[in-house]
């Protein structure tokens, strides 16, 4: 088993530690929500609900993967000064894939994201991976950094959510957790949750959390 | 949703006027891209340290958002809509799916092109700009305002006004949290909140404010 292992090793061109870092290291330490403030605008529009959510953390790690993959592929063809343009290409038809794909298989999902879904071609996670990681590093590398940036990012998305969902309307996944008064249940439901700031106070307090954790990431001035 | 109320206002100028006044008034404020739809959000928070600054990024946004969703809006009547291309004799052709690359592509290539004017006509403006103006390809805000527009099946004339009024909207938002960053360097700010973890939460309360607009008519 080892000896298989040690051949995909070999013909990908990767070493153990380095697929680690490639795959964990955004998943804390260089988060791309809470680290660079990239892809924020979709964190916070979908997460009034945990399955909108989890739809679009999928949307979004496919894409991230795949785009990574591809753009590291051709790195050696692009001509710099058009580098843009290429990878927005990439990115955009990739992004229709998956629109086609929610459209078809789960059309109610795809009126909810309503334009989420398109946008995420400009979600700078997914251009600045494009630019900073995958222009630069072999394309199985970049596969598994784009999986780990993914992941990184639903981190962020699913636990806002939880809570907004869980606290707001006293449901997960549409499953009553918390009877709400109206439904003679106890829990009174917060709709300041649901409304569109409280998740930039969830996100504004989650940094704080991680800062905390990890003292070095807080930005000097 | 927009055209029936304005073929009830073709009968008196005014009423158009009014019915465009009103689309603007809500793009700016009651819809505002910002902080209703969190769109743009990545520059929002990365390039509002300063007001100078700010109010640059915010010309440039309004700039190419006002050329952009009306065009965007000429290639998706004429030539993606199902039907569209009748005129080719394919009345049963639908390229809509390929919207998101074109206006993808029409943005890129609008900001390239308006780099280009600049530089040449207007270089003192292009050089205040300078590094903004790649960065709006990747602004969500402006695609997410082709994306609207296509949603909301505006015509010509209200993606005109739309264009304008969401980045006129962008514009004020960033502008303001740009001059409320500058004074929290005279707050004291838990450490660990200071930075990022501050500045969500300040979007969070201007965008509480921005709710009381919600519901306003002219």
């Amino acid at each position: 088993m080892s000896g298989i292992t040690e051949t995909i090793k070999q013909r990908v061109g990767i070493s153990g530690p380095q697929a680690r870092e490639a795959l964990l290291a955004p998943l804390f330490d260089y988060n791309p929500v809470t680290r660079f403030v990239l892809g924020v605008c979709s964190a916070l529009a979908v997460t009034t609900s945990l399955d909108t959510a989890l739809v679009m953390c999928l949307a979004v790690i496919v894409v991230l993967s795949f785009s990574n993959t591809a753009i590291s592929a051709i790195r050696h063809q692009i001509p710099h000064s058009i580098r843009i343009i290429v990878q927005m290409t990439v990115i955009a038809s990739l992004v229709i894939v998956v629109d086609q794909f929610i459209k078809a298989y789960a059309f109610d999902m795809s009126k909810s994201l309503s334009v989420f879904v398109g946008l995420i071609i400009t979600n700078c996670i997914i251009l600045g991976r494009a630019e900073a990681y995958a222009m630069k590093n072999p394309p199985a590398l970049s596969f598994l950094d784009g999986l780990g940036n993914g992941l990184g990012y639903s981190i962020i998305l699913i636990s806002v959510a939880t809570i907004r969902e869980l606290f707001g309307s006293g449901t997960l996944l549409g499953y009553t957790l918390l009877p709400s008064v109206n439904n003679g249940g106890w829990y009174y439901p917060n709709g300041l949750l649901l409304l569109p700031p409280s998740a930039f106070f969830i996100i504004g307090l989650l940094i704080w959390a991680l800062r905390t954790w990890k003292p070095e990431q807080v930005e000097k001035d | 949703m927009g055209t029936a109320d304005l073929e009830t206002g073709t009968g008196g100028k005014r009423l158009v006027g009014e019915y465009y006044l009103n689309l603007f008034i809500k793009a700016v404020f009651v819809e505002n891209m910002a902080l209703v739809f969190f769109l743009g959000m990545c520059t929002f928070l990365a390039i509002s340290k300063r007001v100078e600054t700010a109010i640059g990024l915010g010309v440039a946004v309004v700039l190419v958002q006002t050329i952009t969703v009306p065009l965007n809006n000429l290639i998706y009547q004429h030539l993606l809509q199902k039907g569209a291309l009748a005129w080719m004799g394919l009345p049963e052709m639908d390229l809509s799916f390929l919207g998101m690359v074109s206006y993808i592509g029409v943005i890129a290539a609008m900001v390239q092109i308006m780099e280009m004017i600049m530089d040449r006509y207007f270089p003192a403006l292009q050089h205040a700009l300078g590094i903004f103006l790649p960065l709006i390809t990747v602004n969500c805000a402006i695609l997410g305002a082709s994306l609207f527009m296509v949603e909301r099946s505006y015509d010509f004339g209200e993606s005109l006004v739309f264009g304008f009024g969401s980045g006129i909207g962008w514009a004020l938002a960033i502008v303001a949290l740009a001059a409320i960053r500058e004074r929290m360097k005279y707050a004291e700010v838990p450490e660990g909140l200071q930075g990022l973890g501050i500045t969500f939460i300040s979007v969070g309360l201007m965008s509480l404010g921005f709710m009381a607009f919600s519901g306003v008519r002219l």
